[in-house]
């Protein structure tokens, strides 16, 4: 069981209050009439998947009812870090900080 | 390679079994191949053996970042069957079933492919919609399943609680007696034996790091853990690997990583004859040979490639099948798994060419891979000897992202695949 930390509510709670929402930060073609086939296909269907660090969102649907944004290890399953859906990515460096001071545990 | 039979084994047996050879070759890595399957399970095995018994290309190197048959070949609950609802999808899982049946003897390996049959169960008038509509279309595609009511179910699975007071009440189910079930590992090691007696190269220990293309783009061999190795064609065969191995190949592709568990109990006497599965509930279940119920879950919600899930999800998957099989309550369970599994936005594969010329690709197999093992293998084999899709994985391209021709299986299968 996942203990996640919703940046809303402020406190760590138990995966099965929480719906995974896919992949974040996937940004919809500006100008959907022009858009390719190509482009389309990259924004519904094409993903990272990554073997590590993943951008993703989570709904906190038994719970406050919002959406966030998480920093996940794949391989190890660590939140590394969550945020408020609209705020920005956060860096690398960032991360790979946030990383470095967790790995004692 | 020593041809298993009846008289052999008496005859090893009266020696104390000692001269047994070893089942398959391992080769040093050559500098160069004909063909490079990347991924030793079952599907990339296949596809050896089958590039060397029907196209004759016996220069192919298999490599295997683990050891042979140490991923979702192992993992999987074993089960067989092709009753899926689309055109596109019951011609592949046909073609696959129609070889499983006569392999044992094809490759002199007892597979233990045991054609016990497969139960759908159904909870709710919705589930009885979607399953008579399964069958009507299994059927026009010429293959075999029907209809059971609760009391014929009962007949054909004596352990099933059809009381209509259960919790998840039995108003009926769908058969098909062809499906069962197969040993995994044996596959894995029945393809490898052939294919090493045809002259292929399985090489363990040996993960691919990147992929080598000429100046025209095409692939030109792939750097591993153990030197270069040169080929003009390479195809991958790597399930949660595939994602790392495109983006070598600067592609991008529409697969996902879910963990699905499962888990066996205390093996005890016979007591299931088929496979059991609600998709209602999220569970499926049958016995091994071993005695053990092998029992499978859902996947996971987030995206892992940890190969471990949560005790929860057993947890719900253990209720539901109590739930139906009252007699399973007091049974132990002895063990339970992971895998990481590579999920397609429409829950069938893609089998086929890529845009990178000599690179072909078997992935996105998801929760149902293992029933397609010979069919998997026989289509990579004609797609890579002759560079262009069979007519029954043509529709499995990786263009129908682009063109929108889903074959969707996520709205028509729900859990089971």
């Amino acid at each position: 069981m996942l203990l996640i930390d919703c940046p809303y509510c402020r406190q760590g709670r138990p995966e099965i209050e929480f719906s995974h929402a896919g992949e974040a930060h996937m940004e919809r073609p500006a100008d959907p009439e022009t858009a390719s086939d190509a482009q389309w296909e990259a924004f519904l269907f094409h993903r990272t998947n990554p073997a590590g660090i993943h951008f993703e969102r989570w709904y906190h649907i038994h719970g406050c009812g919002c959406y966030f944004n998480a920093v996940r290890d794949t391989v190890s399953e660590k939140f590394i870090l969550t945020y408020k859906a609209g705020e920005p990515r956060p860096a690398v460096s960032e991360i790979e900080a946030l990383m470095v001071e967790k790995e004692p545990e | 390679m020593s041809h298993f039979s009846f008289p052999s084994l008496l005859a090893k047996a009266m020696g104390a079994n000692k001269g047994w050879t070893r089942q398959w070759a391992k080769p040093q890595p050559k500098s160069r191949y004909d063909v490079i399957i990347v991924g030793a399970g079952g599907h990339g095995l296949a596809c050896a053996y089958y590039l060397a018994k029907e196209h004759g290309i016996t220069n192919v190197a298999v490599l295997e970042k683990g050891w042979l048959g140490g991923g979702n070949t192992a993992r999987n609950t074993t089960v067989i069957r092709s009753n899926y609802l689309y055109d596109e999808s019951a011609r592949l899982y046909e073609h696959a079933l129609g070889l499983w049946e006569g392999l044992s003897r094809e490759i002199n390996y007892n597979l233990m492919f045991s054609q016990r049959g497969v139960l759908g169960l159904a909870h709710t008038v919705h589930d009885v919609q979607i399953l008579k509509r399964h069958i009507h279309a299994n059927r026009l595609n010429g293959i075999d399943s029907e209809w059971l009511t609760p009391e014929q179910a009962k007949a054909f699975c004596p352990p099933l609680n059809i009381s209509a007071c259960a919790r998840y009440p039995i108003v009926g189910a769908s058969l098909q007696r062809r499906g069962g079930v197969a040993r995994h590992d044996g596959v894995a090691w029945g393809f490898a034996r052939a294919a090493s007696a045809r002259g292929v190269h399985i090489i363990e220990n040996c993960a691919v790091t990147a992929i080598n293309r000429g100046a025209g783009g095409e692939v030109t061999g792939v750097e591993t853990t153990r030197g270069t190795i040169g080929a003009q064609k390479v195809a991958l065969s790597a399930a949660a690997g595939t994602s790392g191995l495109m983006e070598m190949a600067g592609l991008k592709i529409p697969i996902e990583c879910f963990t699905l568990q499962a888990l066996v109990s205390e093996p005890v006497a016979p007591v299931f004859p088929c496979v059991a599965m609600s998709n209602t509930v999220h569970a499926y279940i049958s016995q091994s040979d071993k005695g053990e119920l092998v029992i499978g879950a859902g996947t996971e919600q987030y995206f892992s490639y940890s190969q471990r899930g949560p005790l929860h999800s057993l947890e719900h998957t253990i209720a539901a099948v109590c739930e139906m099989f009252p007699l399973f309550t007091r049974l132990r369970m002895l063990r339970n798994w992971g895998g990481s599994v590579d999920v397609t936005p429409d829950r069938s594969p893609i089998l086929g060419l890529t845009p990178v010329p000599g690179l072909y690709l078997n992935a996105g197999w998801g929760t149902g891979g293992f029933k397609a093992t010979p069919g998997a293998g026989h289509l990579l084999a004609f797609t890579v000897a002759q560079n262009r899709p069979h007519t029954i994985n043509a529709p499995f391209s990786l263009k129908r992202f682009q063109t929108g021709r889903l074959i969707d299986e996520a709205a028509a299968a729900a859990v089971a695949h």
